[in-house]
């Protein structure tokens, strides 16, 4: 078996894919938290992507990708034998796993899948788990039943209403808070709006909250300094300090610009894979 | 006879207004022509000077007889006894600090080219097929790893593969060659010589491996269940920021962050690669090494109005080769010395303004002999700015020393090394910047090719 060779590939809904990747290396290795980082070909972007799961004898890593833009489509595309280019990792500080007592590990989107493998090790070390899971419909809310399999609970909010409550995860967070909830610890990942507005409820809750950023990175190890956030008034590198920083004191204004930056190159560049991939040629040249 | 007088060869170059559009290498290989005029001017001194300046050992008036004489194979065989990445270090080493510094001829009548002698060298042999990967030992069944694939690495694997050990370079990039390959220019350093170089350490038996951070995807203790020795040479990769006030908007960049964009990345190509890179009006390259002349002239490329290096000493104090510097001013590059950044100046959107300064005089040199810049009171000011490049210096990435308890640091976090060379657990070696904090190529090579040499005395005696 070659390394990088995806072993499994299972579309969760229409821009959603689960791979299971043949990397020893990494599955030997792999905690809750880490990440690895990817590339499709030899032009390609280095994309951070969390780790969902990992099997020590199998040698296989999991990893759940959501298309965004052209890496991450590129990936997608990839087939069930097909090989990543590159698969770099374990990356990234694991979170600190302990017993809190009752936790929240609160997705948002995709977020569901990386919070995951963090609610199995708080649950493994004996926490009481609480999912706390959102999306905008019921079709994009994946790997509930597994979320529900694995917690001690677990609350849905959806933005229509399709599925779980009507309403988003913080409105969820105070539910639970006002069925007398005590929870002493939140686990939160998604998309940055939603992480702010998170921690910031869990703050006002007397939940101490941490939050998975995911700041523009390039080599994930440490040398470039682009995934720099502010916490506590101090600049941190979220590729190996990070990604899982205390939320309270996190810059997310800060965040959200840097994460903005390229917007207008990457969608430009998006157009122009999308028109490339349908297009038909019809000289008959090729 | 040798006829020193004649003028030294300079070789061509791609004039200043045309490369600073492109990226391909500023400086041509010698012609043959070239080659033999200033191969004609070495005196082949006895106990040449050069060659005892030499970081490496090259054996330089004896290559240079052969080149002399057309033996291009002979010649380039003759580089590669002591090093065997001669298109590179013709290319990056400081010469004027090493060779072409002690030649006998500088003050008379110029030093010999001797860099562009051995580029000459390296580049023809490698056309014409010559170049040869140099004969290893008989196998001594032992197995060495080489942490990272910078020059330190490369130098280290390809000598412990010369004595017969069996060679794994680990590296944690996508691509090979460390600061090589992220860091210096391909206007400066094309990618092809390091993939040339690259194949003949691999054709020595030396194994390549990708994707593998030590430290996060096997620890140092794990390596060493699974090897007789190791070699650190995990280079300087850790950039240092001002702290100034701003430095996180949008529109700042790490020297490092910058010219792995550009190099690694091939940012420069976008949108036929995938990474982008952004390049404002004006740009600010802080610093005044040789990373900074790289950025400057990085973004001078990318298509700027202006290009600021601003460094908070004068011209003379400038860390960076002479010769950069000089490519740079040629390219257009601007210069403001003797001022230091105060604040990063932002709009509402968080994005680069410009940058506050405070002008400097000299005052009393410090330890390091260079003249200490002292603010002058109320001499703030504003240059206007949309890119700010951050290039002050790099540390060792502690990812190795956080993660081996067993390793001694300094307070830099460089590696703690005793007289013999050795880092406190035995069988680890380590050389480069990862002990130095940040070098040249030529200091790196020589650190890989004497921890060598000690890894060889070590795994006899094992």
């Amino acid at each position: 078996m070659q390394e990088n060779t995806i072993l499994e590939r299972v579309a969760l809904n229409s821009a959603v894919v689960k791979f299971v990747i043949y990397k020893p290396l990494i599955a030997a290795s792999a905690r809750a938290g880490q990440f690895v980082i990817l590339r499709a070909w030899e032009g390609g972007e280095r994309v951070p992507v969390t780790l969902v799961d990992w099997d020590k004898e199998n040698g296989t890593i999991t990893v759940i990708i959501q298309a965004i833009g052209k890496s991450t489509s590129l990936f997608n595309s990839l087939q069930k034998g097909d090989k990543f280019l590159n698969v770099a990792g374990p990356l990234g500080t694991p979170v600190e796993i302990k017993n809190y007592g009752t936790v929240a590990v609160v997705g948002g989107g995709v977020g569901i899948a990386e919070v995951y493998p963090i609610a199995r090790a708080l649950r493994e070390a004996g926490n009481r788990v609480i999912a706390v899971l959102g999306a905008r419909t019921k079709e994009l809310l994946i790997l509930e039943p597994e979320m529900n399999a694995l917690c001690d609970e677990t609350v849905c909010a959806t933005d229509d209403g399709s599925f779980g409550m009507k309403g988003m995860v913080t409105d969820a967070l105070n539910d639970l808070h006002e069925k007398g909830e005590k929870i002493q610890a939140g686990f939160i990942i998604g998309p940055i709006p939603m992480m702010k507005f998170t921690a910031r409820l869990m703050d006002k809750l007397g939940i101490e909250p941490y939050a998975s950023l995911n700041p523009i990175m390039l080599d994930g190890t440490g040398m470039c300094g682009c995934c720099r956030v502010t916490v506590e008034g101090k600049v941190r590198f979220a590729c190996v300090e990070g990604p899982m920083f205390p939320a309270r004191t996190i810059d997310f204004d800060e965040l959200i610009r840097r994460t903005s930056e390229y917007k207008p190159q990457e969608a430009a560049l998006f157009e122009k894979y999308k028109e490339e991939k349908d297009h038909v040629c019809k000289c008959g040249l090729h | 006879m040798p006829n020193p007088s004649a003028p030294r060869q300079q070789g061509s170059q791609q004039t200043p207004e045309v490369r600073k559009h492109n990226f391909e290498e500023v400086a041509h290989t010698f012609t043959e022509a070239e080659a033999k005029a200033e191969a004609e001017r070495c005196l082949h001194c006895n106990n040449a000077r050069c060659q005892a300046n030499c970081p490496v050992g090259v054996q330089i008036p004896a290559f240079i007889a052969q080149v002399k004489d057309g033996n291009i194979g002979a010649a380039v065989a003759k580089i590669m006894e002591t090093s065997l990445l001669p298109a590179i270090c013709g290319r990056v080493c400081p010469q004027e600090k090493h060779c072409e510094g002690n030649c006998v001829l500088k003050e008379k009548f110029g030093s010999v080219n001797i860099g562009m002698l051995e580029r000459y060298t390296a580049d023809t042999a490698r056309q014409k097929g010559l170049l040869k990967a140099p004969q290893t030992a008989a196998k001594t069944g032992k197995k060495v790893v080489c942490i990272g694939s910078g020059p330190s690495s490369i130098a280290a694997a390809a000598e412990l593969a010369r004595a017969g050990h069996d060679v794994t370079v680990l590296e944690a990039l996508h691509a090979f060659g460390g600061v090589l390959r992220y860091g210096i220019p391909s206007f400066r350093l094309p990618r092809k010589v390091i993939d040339h170089e690259i194949e003949t350490v691999k054709a020595m038996g030396v194994k390549f491996i990708p994707d593998v951070l030590v430290g996060a995807t096997q620890t140092v203790e794990e390596l060493l269940k699974e090897y007789d020795a190791v070699y650190v040479g995990s280079g300087a990769g850790l950039p240092t920021m001002t702290g100034i006030k701003g430095e996180n908007a949008v529109g700042v960049y790490s020297a490092n962050e910058f010219l792995t964009r550009v190099n690694l990345m091939q940012a420069y190509k976008f949108p036929q690669t995938d990474t982008p890179i952004k390049i404002g009006k004006h740009v600010i390259v802080l610093g005044a090494g040789n990373s900074a002349m790289d950025a400057a002239r990085c973004a001078m490329r990318l298509g700027p109005d202006t290009v600021t290096v601003a460094y908070r000493r004068s011209a003379v104090e400038m860390p960076a080769r002479a010769a950069e510097v000089e490519h740079a001013q040629e390219e257009g590059v601007k210069f403001e010395f003797l001022v230091t950044p105060k604040e990063v100046l932002t709009d509402e959107n968080g994005r680069v303004t410009g940058l506050q300064f405070v002008r400097n005089e000299l005052g009393e040199p410090d330890a390091k002999g260079r003249r200490r810049p002292v603010e002058i009171k109320g001499s703030d000011f504003v240059m206007q700015a949309d890119t700010v490049i951050v290039a002050i210096g790099q540390r060792p990435n502690p990812i190795i020393a956080k993660t081996t308890p067993a390793l001694k640091t300094t307070e830099r976090g460089v590696l703690e090394m005793d007289a013999d060379g050795k880092t406190s657990i035995p069988g680890v070696y380590a050389g480069g910047d990862i002990i130095r904090g940040g070098a040249t190529v030529l200091l790196a090579m020589k650190d890989g090719i004497e921890a060598a040499k000690r890894i060889c005395a070590y795994l006899e005696g094992k």
